[in-house]
């Protein structure tokens, strides 16, 4: 039962109707660790962040958060855990003080240990002179701040950020990173965070794990990942005979692999600098077209691309999906 | 189980990377979230609730316009013909109770509790260690303290046009009390109703529970006046019983049989608007279940 983990989940699912949302999930969170879980709209991350949280029961596996098992010991899970859940869970007739402090008593805090989290929060997340006023008056981004100072004012050991950055703009989003790091590399906090943003997943996450319709299809350190894609891509839009093309790319050397969808080549190499020109050469003697050619490094969305064959912001097959 | 052994576990790594040892002593600071206990959380909820009422008096006032509104309407209608009716007969101290029971229902932080649902504040407070019934019962005491505080204008109209108790002070207290009790027991439907439906439209609806509760009654007349279905519906209507017992501690003094039926009917009430009530929010709380 005393597991070493920050969290762990074996075989975790839920379903909503006959729309499994998570469909049997195995992962675990060393402590101190950043995990990023990244997935699209409606892929089972809130389902996953909920189940974990003690607000939803799973109907199948166990996981255990803080080493408490989520179903068994839900009350010691809360104790040990801080939340920021997707859209900010706040009471706009309140003031910012009002709902902390609210929190800390709800905590079991005494009022001279919520004066001291409050000091040491608002020195941490800059919430300012608006922390006095009605929430009501807040904008997306303070009420963001806030809602991860409430999840913070009992001193938790693992804190769960779901999409904390949705919706945000960049300056904010670029904070709440800082935060993020800050808590993580200076307070020694253990955080699972959920995005659709590759990027922020990149940014800050020490592992990530990506998640399907309800499934883990990969989990690996960012760069774990993108390894898998090999070092380079050279992305190529081509018009005209395609296939010739494919084939005139696939015997050039230092090509590990080519996919082609539509009219987007997408070409790895071992190394871009060098094999750019050979593939560009290649292209020109088919009987295509170049519209445009660019060399990249490859992100997580190429790792998702080639894990599920869609696109992370492709919303053709995610619509149908419940969003969760 | 100690919680010890797991809390160890996860407390953080000593330096998971090079950090300026004063903020990893402010993170061990040895502040730790704890339970708070069933009444502190009670207190802490309803805190919350009580703060929130100044700041929507577009939710009281009318509950203090209403009972006043029929209060003055009806002793100005309906007085002269009642007294001439039935000699001795005060209407006006048989209509003050009215004006309570008006002020009293249908007063709850449902609405509240609909857009907590709504916002995401009520997954925000169940995250917490508070227990489970203490996030339902602050914003009942809160409703309670409420509408006590709508009781007292209305007496004291009471008083300033000339109604007296036979009871004292002290039966001052036990009608607003009393008073107090149905407002609370009947809380149980618009809760019972935000809880099931998280929709703040449902819970409006509940309102229209307060009319055949209040009008099916002696509000306007004694009972020996009713004639017919509403002779009869008043008779199994437990608000009969709450008025008749709100109006013995203004004209008759301690009448222990027609209080004690009087009880019995808030308890009743009570009885199924509070199983409701509980039976939505297990479902509510165990919405994943």
């Amino acid at each position: 039962m005393t597991d070493e983990r920050a969290v762990r989940a074996e075989g975790l699912r839920r379903s909503f109707g006959t729309n499994e949302a998570v469909a049997g999930v195995d992962l675990a969170v060393e402590v101190g660790e950043i995990y990023g879980f990244l997935g699209p709209n409606g892929a089972g991350k809130s389902t996953m962040v909920r189940m974990l949280c003690t607000l939803l029961h799973p109907h199948g596996g166990t996981a255990t958060v803080a080493g408490f098992d989520v179903v068994r010991q839900p009350e010691q899970v809360r104790l040990h855990i801080g939340v920021a859940l997707q859209d900010a869970a706040l009471d706009p007739k309140q003031s910012g003080t009002e709902l902390l402090r609210l929190q800390g008593r709800l905590y079991g805090l005494s009022r001279s240990e919520i004066d001291r989290r409050i000091a040491d929060i608002t020195s941490l997340i800059d919430i300012g002179d608006a922390l006095d006023h009605r929430i009501s008056t807040y904008s997306g981004g303070m009420k963001r701040r806030l809602d991860l100072a409430a999840a913070l004012v009992h001193n938790p050991d693992v804190l769960f950020l779901d999409e904390p950055t949705t919706g945000l703009d960049p300056v904010s989003r670029l904070r709440v990173w800082d935060e993020v790091r800050h808590l993580n590399q200076d307070l020694g906090m253990t955080v699972f965070l959920t995005t659709q943003y590759l990027e922020e997943a990149d940014e800050l996450a020490g592992r990530v794990g990506i998640i399907d319709r309800g499934v883990l299809v990969a989990e690996g350190t960012p760069e774990d990942l993108k390894r898998r894609i090999g070092s380079d891509l050279i992305v190529a839009r081509v018009e005209g005979d395609t296939d010739e093309a494919l084939r005139a790319v696939e015997g050039t050397g230092g090509v590990t692999a080519v996919e082609l969808r539509g009219d987007e080549m997408t070409i790895s190499v071992a190394d871009g600098a060098t094999t750019i020109s050979p593939v560009a050469v290649a292209l020109n003697g088919s009987q295509v077209q170049v519209r445009e050619l660019t060399l990249r490094r490859p992100t997580l969305d190429d790792v998702f691309l080639e894990l599920t064959g869609n696109r992370m912001d492709g919303d053709d097959d995610t619509d149908e999906e419940q969003a969760s | 189980m100690t919680e010890t052994t797991p809390a160890a576990a996860v407390a953080p790594a000593p330096a998971p990377s090079p950090s300026p040892a004063g903020t990893v002593a402010q993170r061990t600071d040895g502040i730790r979230a704890r339970k708070a206990g069933f009444v502190a959380d009670v207190v802490s909820v309803a805190g919350r609730a009580v703060r929130s009422i100044p700041r929507e008096p577009e939710s009281v006032i009318p509950a203090l316009i209403i009972p006043v509104f029929f209060f003055v309407v009806n002793i100005g209608s309906l007085q002269d013909v009642t007294e001439r009716f039935q000699a001795g007969f005060d209407f006006k101290a048989f209509q003050l109770p009215v004006a309570i029971v008006f002020a009293v229902t249908g007063i709850s932080r449902a609405s509240v509790l609909v857009t907590d649902i709504q916002d995401g504040y009520f997954d925000r407070l169940s995250l917490t260690p508070i227990r489970r019934p203490a996030l339902l019962l602050g914003l009942m005491v809160a409703d309670f303290v409420l509408v006590v505080a709508l009781s007292i204008p209305v007496v004291v109209l009471g008083f300033v046009v000339g109604v007296r108790f036979e009871t004292g002070p002290l039966g001052v207290l036990a009608f607003i009390l009393l008073a107090g009790a149905w407002g609370l027991v009947f809380t149980g439907f618009p809760y019972a109703i935000a809880l099931k439906t998280g929709n703040p439209a449902a819970v409006n609806t509940s309102f229209v529970l307060f009319f055949p509760f209040a009008f099916l009654t002696t509000a306007f007349v004694p009972k020996e006046a009713l004639t017919g279905w509403l002779a009869t519906v008043a008779t199994y209507n437990p608000v009969t019983y709450l008025l008749d017992a709100l109006r013995s501690l203004i004209t008759e003094g301690w009448e222990v049989t027609t209080l004690l039926k009087g009880v019995a009917a808030v308890a009743g009430v009570g009885l199924v608007s509070f199983s409701l009530c509980l039976a939505a929010f297990r479902g509510r709380i165990r919405a994943g279940a």
